[in-house]
Parts: C-alpha cells; sequence; structure tokens
C-alpha cells in the first residue's frame, strides 16, 4: 500500500467516483453513457472493498475475491447490455434512453 | 329363539335396488339385448320382494305363535344390533332390528302390499319409460320403510325415516318431464321436510335430557323419562312435553295431519302403484306408528297433554278430509283425501287410548286400523289404477259404466268400498269399531264427530263406486278393457285380505302393554256405527246410480258449503298468502334487498375504490428508467436524511 495515503482517502476517492457515476446515469440519455456509468460506480464498490479488507481485516482474502467477482460480473453485464442496446437499436434506430418507454402501465 | 336371519328381508330389496339401479338404468348395457329392456328388471325386483314377504310372515309366524306370551306378555326380541357410529363413551348410534307385536305387524303389512304393488307394477308400468328406474325406486322405498319400522332407537327411526321422504319424492316426480308431478314432488318433500325439521329439533331435546336414543330405555316405567322428576318446564309443559309435542309435528307432516296434509292430494301425480304402495298403505302411517312406537311417554308425559293434541288433531283432519273428499272430481283425490280422513281416525284412536287393559282399547284399534285399512286402501289404489289404465283418465266425468267392461276390478273395488264403509263381515268394521267404541268411552265430542265422518266416508266412497261403475253410459274412444291378470291377481287377492284380515283377533297379538287383551264387539255401538254407514250408501245409490238431477240441485242448495269444500276449504290458498305475501314480500324480498344493496353494494364499493386509486396513479410507471432512478435516488437520499436526523447524527 502506498505510504501516506489512509483509508479515508480512498473511500474519498471512491465516493467522488460512484456519485459521478450516479451524475452521468442521471444526466446522460445514451444508453451506452448509462452502462459507462454504471461500470463507474461498481467500480468504486471495488475499490472499497479493497480498501476496507486492507485496513479492517488484513490477514484475510475476501474483499479481494468479491472484488473479482464483481469485475467478473461487470465484464458478463457489459457483454448482455452491449448486445440488448444493439437489438434495440435494430428495432427503434434509437438508442436514447428515453425513447425505450414500452414498459408504461 | 334366534331372529338374525331376519336381516335378510332387508338385504333382498337392496340388492334388487342395486342391482336394477346400477345396471337396469344403463342404455349402453341394456340397449341391445330385448330381454333386458323388457320385463326383467320388474321380476328381479318382484322376486326380491316377494323373498322379504315369505320372510316377515315366517317371522310373524314365529313371534306371534312359537314365541307367544312367555311371561303372560309378549317379548321385545332383537334380530340384530350393532354400534354404527361411536362418538363418546356415552354417545353412539346404534342400528339394528327390534322385533314387538307393533314392528312385527307393520313387517307383514309393508312386505305384503309392496309384493303386491311390485306385481301390479310389472303390467301396469308395462311399456312405460323408465320401467327399471321405477323399479330401482319401489326397492329403495321398502328398505327405508322396513328399516323405519323395526328402528331400535330414534336416531335409525329418523334416519329412515328421511329415506321414505327421498323415496316418495323420486316416486312422485317420476313423470320428471310432467311440470304438474315435478312441483309436487317438490311440495311434498317441502311440506314433510318442514314438519321433520320439528321431529328433529324433537329428537334432540328428547335424547339431551333423556340421555339415550334407545327405545326401549326410553318407554321403560323407571326410565329417565318416566322414571325421574318431571324436569325443567316452559309455558306450562315439561320440556319432555315440548320434544313429545315437536316429534308429534314430524308425525303429523308425514300422516298429512291438518294442517300439514296439504302434500298428500298433489302427491297423488305419481303413478298409481305408487299412490297405493307409499301414499296409502305404508309411508303415510309412518307418524302413527312414530305415536304408537313412544305412546308410553305420550301417555303419562304432562299427564297426557301431547296426547290430546293428537286425538284433536286426528278428528279435525278427519272431518276436513271427508268433508273435502265429498266433491273431488279426481279419482285418486277422493282417495288420497279419504286417505288422510282414515289417518285421522288412527291418531285419534291413539289419542283416546290408555295404557292397560280395557283403557288400551284406542291404541289396538289404531293398530287394527292400521292394518286392515293398509289392505283395503291398496286395494282401493289399484282398482282405481286398473280403471286409469283402462279409460286413460282421472276424472270421474270421463268414468261411467264400466262394471260391464271389467268385473274383476268392478267386484274388488266394491269389496274395499264396503270394507271402509264399516259393512260387516269386511275389515274396516270390526277395526272401526273399535276406535269408535274407543272414542266413545273417552270423549264424547270426539264420538260424534268421528260417527259423522263415518257415515260421509260411505257417502263418497260409493260416490265414486257408483260414479265409476255404474252411472250414464259413455262412449269411449276403444273399449275399455279388464287388466292382464298380473294387475287383477293383486286385486284379488288384495280383495281377500280385505275381508279376512277384519276376523284377526287383533287385540291378542297387539296391544299397548304387549299383554293379549280379549275384545269383544261393542254391539249398539256397532249396530250404529253400520247404520250411519248403510244410511251413506244408500244416499249415495240415490244420487249416482243412475243419472239424475238430484247431485246438481244438492250443490244449488248448499250453494257456498259446496264451493268451499270443493275448492278444499282454500287451505292450499292460505298457504299460498302466507308463502307469498307474508313470507316472500314481508320477509325474503327485505332480506334480499339488504343482501343485494348494503352487504353486496359494501363489497362492490371496495373493487371500485381499488380500480380508482389505482388509475388515478398507473401514470407513474412511465416505463422509463432514468424518471426510475431520479425517484430511486430521491427516496435513497431521503432515507438517508431520515436516518441520519432521526439517530441524531445530522446534528453533530
Amino acid at each position: 500500500m502506498i505510504d501516506g495515503v489512509g483509508v479515508y482517502d480512498i473511500v474519498a476517492v471512491a465516493t467522488i467516483v460512484f456519485f459521478v457515476g450516479v451524475f452521468g446515469f442521471l444526466t446522460r440519455k445514451n444508453l451506452i453513457s448509462l452502462l459507462i456509468s454504471i461500470e463507474l460506480m461498481l467500480n468504486a464498490v471495488v475499490v472499497n472493498f479493497v480498501a476496507f479488507n486492507k485496513y479492517l481485516y488484513p490477514g484475510r482474502l475476501d474483499g479481494y475475491i468479491f472484488s473479482l467477482f464483481v469485475i467478473a460480473v461487470a465484464a458478463a453485464e457489459v457483454a448482455l447490455a452491449i448486445a440488448l442496446i444493439i437489438a434495440l437499436y435494430r428495432l427503434d434506430n434509437s438508442i436514447e434512453a428515453d425513447d425505450m418507454d414500452s414498459l408504461q402501465g | 329363539m334366534d331372529f338374525g336371519y331376519t336381516i335378510w328381508i332387508f338385504v333382498l330389496p337392496i340388492l334388487s335396488f342395486l342391482a336394477i339401479g346400477l345396471l337396469g338404468t344403463r342404455p349402453a348395457l341394456t340397449g341391445r339385448s330385448e330381454l333386458l329392456r323388457g320385463r326383467v328388471w320388474g321380476w328381479i325386483g318382484t322376486g326380491a320382494v316377494f323373498g322379504s314377504w315369505l320372510l316377515a310372515l315366517v317371522t310373524a309366524y314365529r313371534y306371534f305363535f312359537v314365541l307367544g306370551t312367555p311371561d303372560g306378555h309378549r317379548p321385545v326380541v332383537f334380530g340384530a344390533k350393532w354400534v354404527w357410529m361411536r362418538f363418546s363413551e356415552h354417545l353412539s348410534f346404534d342400528m339394528g332390528i327390534l322385533l314387538d307385536p307393533i314392528s312385527v305387524m307393520m313387517l307383514v303389512v309393508v312386505t305384503t302390499v309392496s309384493f303386491l304393488v311390485h306385481l301390479y307394477s310389472t303390467g301396469y308400468m308395462a311399456g312405460e319409460r323408465g320401467y327399471a328406474r321405477f323399479f330401482a325406486f319401489l326397492s329403495l322405498f321398502t328398505v327405508s320403510m322396513l328399516g323405519l319400522v323395526v328402528a331400535t332407537n330414534i336416531f335409525q327411526m329418523y334416519f329412515f325415516w328421511e329415506l321414505v321422504g327421498v323415496s316418495s319424492y323420486l316416486l312422485i316426480g317420476f313423470y320428471y318431464d310432467k311440470p304438474s308431478a315435478v312441483a309436487a314432488a317438490k311440495k311434498a318433500f317441502i311440506v314433510t321436510r318442514f314438519a321433520d325439521l320439528g321431529f328433529l329439533i324433537g329428537i334432540l331435546i328428547l335424547s339431551y335430557y333423556a340421555g339415550t336414543f334407545d327405545f326401549q330405555t326410553l318407554v321403560s316405567a323407571g326410565g329417565p323419562v318416566l322414571g325421574g322428576p318431571a324436569g325443567r318446564s316452559f309455558m306450562g309443559l315439561s320440556v319432555f312435553g315440548w320434544a313429545l309435542g315437536l316429534i308429534f309435528m314430524g308425525g303429523a307432516g308425514k300422516s298429512a295431519m291438518f294442517p300439514l296434509h296439504i302434500w298428500l292430494p298433489d302427491a297423488m301425480e305419481g303413478p298409481t302403484p305408487v299412490s297405493a304402495l307409499i301414499h296409502a298403505a305404508t309411508m303415510v302411517v309412518a307418524g302413527v306408528y312414530l305415536v304408537a312406537r313412544l305412546f308410553p311417554l305420550y301417555h303419562e308425559v304432562d299427564g297426557g297433554a301431547i296426547l290430546r293434541l293428537v286425538a284433536w288433531t286426528g278428528g279435525i283432519t278427519s272431518l276436513i278430509a271427508a268433508l273435502i273428499a265429498m266433491t273431488q272430481e279426481d279419482i285418486k283425490r277422493v282417495l288420497a283425501y279419504s286417505t288422510m280422513s282414515q289417518l285421522g281416525y288412527m291418531m285419534l284412536a291413539l289419542g283416546v287410548s290408555g295404557l292397560h287393559g280395557h283403557e288400551g282399547l284406542g291404541y289396538m284399534a289404531s293398530m287394527f286400523h292400521l292394518f286392515t285399512h293398509a289392505m283395503f286402501k291398496a286395494l282401493l289404489f289399484l282398482g282405481a289404477g286398473s280403471v286409469i289404465h283402462a279409460v286413460h283418465s282421472n276424472l270421474m266425468r270421463d268414468m261411467g259404466g264400466l262394471r260391464k267392461y271389467m268385473p274383476v276390478t268392478h267386484l274388488t273395488f266394491l269389496v274395499a268400498c264396503l270394507a271402509i264403509s264399516g259393512i260387516p263381515p269386511f275389515s274396516g268394521f270390526f277395526s272401526k269399531d273399535e276406535i269408535l267404541a274407543a272414542a266413545f268411552e273417552r270423549d264424547k265430542l270426539l264420538f260424534v264427530i268421528e260417527y259423522a265422518v263415518a257415515g260421509i266416508t260411505a257417502f263418497y266412497m260409493f260416490r265414486i263406486y257408483f260414479g265409476i261403475f255404474w252411472g250414464r253410459e259413455r262412449t269411449y274412444a276403444h273399449t275399455p278393457h279388464e287388466s292382464p291378470a298380473v294387475m287383477t291377481i293383486p286385486l284379488v287377492v288384495l280383495a281377500i285380505l280385505s275381508v279376512l284380515t277384519g276376523l284377526v283377533p287383533f287385540g291378542e297379538y297387539v296391544t299397548a302393554d304387549r299383554t293379549p287383551y280379549h275384545g269383544h264387539i261393542n254391539w249398539p255401538l256397532a249396530l250404529a256405527s253400520i247404520a250411519v254407514g248403510v244410511v251413506g250408501i244408500l244416499v249415495a245409490k240415490r244420487f249416482y246410480q243412475r243419472p239424475n238431477d238430484l247431485p246438481a240441485r244438492a250443490a244449488e242448495m248448499w250453494g257456498r258449503w259446496y264451493k268451499w269444500t270443493r275448492d278444499k276449504f282454500y287451505i292450499d290458498e292460505i298457504y299460498q298468502f302466507v308463502a307469498h305475501k307474508i313470507m316472500f314480500a314481508g320477509i325474503a324480498a327485505p332480506v334480499a334487498w339488504f343482501d343485494r344493496h348494503v352487504v353486496d353494494g359494501f363489497m362492490r364499493g371496495l373493487g371500485w375504490m381499488t380500480e380508482t386509486f389505482s388509475l388515478l396513479i398507473a401514470d407513474l410507471q412511465s416505463g422509463r428508467v432514468r424518471q426510475y432512478a431520479f425517484v430511486f435516488m430521491g427516496g435513497l437520499i431521503a432515507l438517508v436524511l431520515l436516518v441520519l436526523f432521526v439517530t441524531g447524527l445530522l446534528n453533530g
């Protein structure tokens, strides 16, 4: 671990990254951008996992293993999401999130 | 002495009911074969009841003559007895076969009439649709009635009581495509069911306070009812008095006592053999039999208050029915009212009876009349059936001069008419004389009523006799002919029985305390009753033997009274009024309105509210992901702030 960098700094960075993702998710209209925002949020979580594992339970590996899982799941999710987005594009000729409202009540 | 074989009296008709009911009514099975479609089902039913009849005769012989009176009175024997349903240590329903003088006598009556009616029906019902179904129901009825008469306890009696009600319903509605038959079947079922509600409540009260269903325990002198203290009372009667009154209500419904009689005349919609078996000879005497079965209780409880009710119900019924019978046109209805009238006699005889020796004359007379009446009334109905079979009409105006065409029917019908009119040496004379004697000794007013009814009975019976077999000559569409042998043989057998049964020294066999009693004919009374019978016959002969204008003039003279009796004293209309105007319009309609508008309205209101509110908020589900994310985020932030605020972390 880098000297002089405390857990608070790392958590602060992770929080900033997370809320950048939240902001992106709420403001962007393009589905690809939304996907990227989600990835930002996930990565913030992964950083938290690693940081807390290091500082709270140094002798254990749970946090690292979770991180690996999250990365694997994120990869699978991206593959699936891209496939869906392509399918939607072929259907509507658009990837604007606000156009996708066929599930309304 | 072992009476275990008596179980076969029931098993035979049960087997024939199952065989005919399960196999005979299947077109797939019977359709191909000419034999199976034909009379074979009738002969199976008749054969089974014939077997029961022989066994019943053997039982009667062994009970009355071989067993005799070991200790001065006739014993009570059990042919079988087993626990049917056990609920607890103290409460169980038993089934069994109780043999005592009245049940053995009833076994003979039921099997005899049932066998002859089965035999008759093989001819009468020939070629009818539902031939096998008819015999299945007839067998079912026979089993139920036999189970009723040998009941060892009041619960078993109730069980079979309802079964005879069901078979009666099925047979009245036998022509189920005829609306009037369906209506009559429903009427019979509902009216008797209403009466049976009283019966059931009576049973529950009686067995709750007495702690037993068993007849032997109930009627024993030291038993829970007669031996114990009188118990608490309600409105002047003890609980047992109320129980007996309610039980009598059931009996009155089944035996067509006024004012629960309205179903019996309509029940004539059924095939005529059914009327003979169920609505004349056997089922309708079940009410009389019930009172006789519990007679010691009726006699002792509350000083015989309920017994006086029984006597007066019987007396009033017999008078009203006889008056109505005088003016009816439909011969089966005349016979139905005549049955009611004779049942009234039996009830009255029980009502004026005591328990022992000469006092118990009424009980003996009632059972005697039940026995003879079963024979001659079955004969009357079967004779009427034979006539209806020949002229295809129930109405007297379609008949006349039939004596030339139907000699056997004519003679046997005449025998039955003489028997019911109380002319010696026919059976009705002996039993009716005993009843009149019993009434004379107990209550002069009832005696006067019954004496008048005896005359009226002779009049209306000979009215239909002359109307059918004499009277105006008709030209028939096709010449009437005598019925086939299977129909005339039962008529002849019943005619012989109608003569001979009167000569049975009945007091030797059946009395209230089961001790033989040597009765004798009260000749002054007997001569008086013969006289009134002869007068009735002579009046009828003058009126109806040859066509004349006397009946019309008499009707003219009596005017309103004539119309009243012809319209059956408007009792049906009173029921109609009570049912429609008071119960339907006054109670049922408001309750239905309440149900439809208040109860249903509340539930419908709940549905309406849910639906309206849902439509209101349906637009919140826009389908747009970003909007959901906004709301989700907003909610999350609000929750976090709330938690911070509540836990006090926000304030530092």
